[in-house]
């Protein structure tokens, strides 16, 4: 009798998880629900991929703190120094290979660029070990002092980035065949703004398949759930840490090549203003979870726009409100992963 | 009267701390008269100021264990409350108290409103939160603008007694003259010393151990019988009412208002970085940080033109000794100090002297 009431389970199929697509909608939904507002459907066009573009960078951005969370119970304050090293590397990297920026062929160009990224992920890389090494490392488990010190971190790597490139803004011009509009029918969409898309699909679509194929992946997944079980059955969630905070430092150092591009021009505050609207993106999306960071982030990028189009003065306010909208939708963003 | 009632039983239990707390005091009282000329009376009033700011942020972060980046705020709701009732109400006593307590009010209110619905969460939802709520008060304050005068802010005037017209005598007293900013300056430092001294007796009453013991352990002291989120909510609400006072002396200090000189973000970083190289859970530390802080805002940049003067040869050494980099130094003291010594200089300094 009790052998078979300790063999049944077993033999019963592992029960199926049942996909959660329904944060996946509320992207389309939100840019039908625009379409009327908008008036003109070229304008709806040009909203729409502006809105898009903003939040693919803002994803590419944010997708390293929400892991650095759901793992390590790591709220990094400082992401946004990574963001502006990233961008004034781009001015660096950019500025020596004028030659190919300038010339108006896109191979030229993309040649200019595309070791522009490698680069700044790199160094971002790197200089994230070292903060993590020296910066986080000692205050594992005390969310108080890292709040702290991670703050601390932003102000050091502020002036240090002052130091090196000085106080002021500098511009930095898009490369020559990546300036201008695409013209869709009626619709004006700018080139960059596309590439920016594809760049965004392309890190969300690595990412995911990381995550989903690789034993790498299947353990940071079954970190963010439960770090202790998976520390138990002998892995190192520490080390693999350090490996998801370097990933996670790089594309905040790419994310900020990027969002330098779009801005054209780099300011030391570029990374720590946009703080608030990461933080926004990654509780929208539930912190932890990669698919929701996505999802929030195309939809904070999209609201911004419309709301920016059609009531500049709400749209100041336009993450808050998404933010309140959802969180009373969902209270603990769209996929919670992290028991609170 | 002894100083230990006048002290609420905690006293500085460091003879170096007690003498430099002296100093200080004594460098506060005279200062129009020691050190001459308009910056130092300036600085002189911001550290008065300060202090309250900062011990009302360390009665929230270093005795209760709230980290919340919604300090400033309220900070500059009570700036904003006196510059915008002393503007519609002209230069009047009346005005002065009417932007109090309208300020104090929505203060408290929207302290009460924050406490009660997001204390219950993590450390790290808490700062996320308030750092949105601060943000968007932020934006808000520079978008009414025909209340607020938006980026540009408000000036002006305080009550006659207080505006540098207003004159006691026509002849200077001891080579000063004893003018309303004379008069302004005094007000400010008395009302720091009232405030400071009511803000140590909180925290060395009964209620005040109970936040310390939350801050310890908040399970612990939940399972002792204290409703912890009533006990943070209670300290959320004080802080951000001592908070407010703070903001209206800053108002007259200055006789100005607007969104960088009491909202801005980078004021709450400086409160961070005052009450952790003071040092966190003692009110002396709020002294001791904010008088080190904006000694260092104000006059480390010269000794760093010094320092810089004589690397000017040296490419990188000159750049980090630049006097617009003395934050870079601050910020690693900062650090230094969370790691090293956690209870900062006043820790430090009564470590020193054997435990307690």
């Amino acid at each position: 009798m009790s052998s078979t009431a300790t063999t049944a389970p077993a033999q019963e199929a592992l029960p199926k998880v049942k996909a959660d697509r329904l944060p996946w909608l509320l992207v389309p939904l939100l840019a039908l629900a625009a379409l009327p507002l908008t008036g003109s459907f070229s304008t709806w066009i040009t909203l729409t991929f502006a809105g898009l573009a903003m939040g693919m960078i803002i994803f590419i951005m944010a997708s390293g703190l929400t892991l650095v969370f759901g793992l390590m119970d790591v709220l990094n304050f400082g992401h946004g120094v990574f963001i502006t090293l990233g961008a004034f590397l781009a001015v660096s990297v950019l500025g020596r290979m004028a030659g190919w920026t300038e010339s108006e062929r896109l191979a030229l160009n993309l040649a200019a660029v595309l070791p522009t990224l490698l680069v700044a992920m790199a160094i971002t890389g790197a200089v994230g070990m070292v903060f993590e090494r020296v910066l986080i490392r000692p205050v594992y488990g005390e969310p108080l002092k890292q709040i702290m010190i991670t703050m601390g971190g932003m102000i050091v790597g502020q002036e240090l980035i002052k130091v090196i490139w000085g106080p002021q803004a500098i511009p930095l011009p898009l490369p020559a065949a990546l300036r201008g509009s695409l013209l869709m029918g009626e619709a004006a969409v700018e080139k960059y703004r596309l590439i920016a898309v594809v760049v965004g699909l392309a890190v969300f679509g690595l990412m995911s398949w990381v995550l989903s194929q690789t034993k790498v992946g299947l353990l940071i997944r079954a970190g963010v759930q439960d770090r202790e079980m998976v520390e138990s059955l002998g892995y190192r969630v520490r080390r693999l840490f350090v490996g998801v905070f370097v990933a996670g430092s790089a594309l905040a150092g790419l994310g900020g090549v990027m969002w330098g591009l779009y801005q054209q021009t780099v300011t030391p505050e570029i990374g720590g203003v946009m703080n608030v609207a990461l933080f926004t993106v990654i509780i929208i999306g539930g912190l932890g979870s990669v698919s929701g960071c996505f999802v929030g982030a195309l939809l904070v990028g999209l609201v911004g726009n419309y709301a920016g189009f059609l009531a500049p003065k709400v749209a100041l306010f336009s993450d808050i409100l998404l933010m309140v909208a959802i969180l009373s939708w969902r209270p603990r963003g769209l996929y919670s992963l992290v028991k609170s | 009267m002894t100083p230990g009632w006048l002290l609420s039983g905690d006293l500085p239990r460091s003879r170096v701390l007690a003498a430099l707390l002296v100093l200080i005091a004594a460098g506060l009282f005279l200062a129009p008269f020691v050190f001459p000329g308009a910056k130092a009376i300036n600085v002189a009033a911001k550290i008065c100021i300060f202090i309250v700011l900062v011990a009302s942020f360390d009665l929230l972060l270093g005795y209760t264990g709230i980290v919340s980046f919604a300090h400033t705020m309220f900070f500059g709701i009570g700036a904003y409350g006196a510059a915008i009732a002393l503007n519609l109400m002209g230069p009047t006593w009346k005005a002065v108290a009417a932007g109090l307590g309208a300020a104090l009010a929505v203060s408290l209110a929207l302290s009460l409103v924050i406490g009660l619905f997001s204390l219950r969460v993590k450390a790290i939802f808490y700062a996320m939160i308030t750092l949105a709520v601060a943000t968007a008060f932020q934006t808000l304050a520079s978008q009414l603008s025909d209340f607020t005068g938006g980026e540009d802010g408000l000036s002006f005037k305080v009550p006659q007694v207080l505006s540098p017209s207003f004159s006691l005598r026509d002849t200077p007293f001891l080579g000063v003259d004893l003018n309303g900013k004379l008069i302004c300056y005094y007000l400010l430092a008395a009302a720091m010393v009232v405030l400071f001294l009511i803000m140590l007796r909180i925290v060395n009453s009964p209620f005040g151990r109970v936040l310390q013991a939350i801050r310890e352990n908040p399970f612990r002291a939940e399972a002792l019988g204290y409703r912890t989120v009533v006990y943070r909510t209670a300290s959320n609400v004080l802080s951000a009412g001592f908070a407010t006072l703070a903001g209206v002396m800053l108002a007259l200090w200055l006789r100005y208002n607007g969104p960088d000189t009491s909202l801005s973000f980078e004021i709450m970083m400086y409160l961070l970085l005052m009450v952790v190289i003071g040092g966190m859970g003692t009110m002396y530390g709020a002294v001791v940080g904010t008088t080190l802080f904006l000694m260092a805002e104000n006059y480390l940049q010269d000794l760093l033109k010094l320092a810089s003067g004589a690397a000017s040869g040296v490419p990188f050494l000159r750049d980090v000794v630049h006097p617009d980099r003395w934050l870079l130094w601050l910020g690693l003291l900062f650090i230094l100090s969370v790691y090293r010594f956690p209870a900062g200089i006043v820790g430090k300094l009564r470590a020193g002297r054997g435990a307690p």
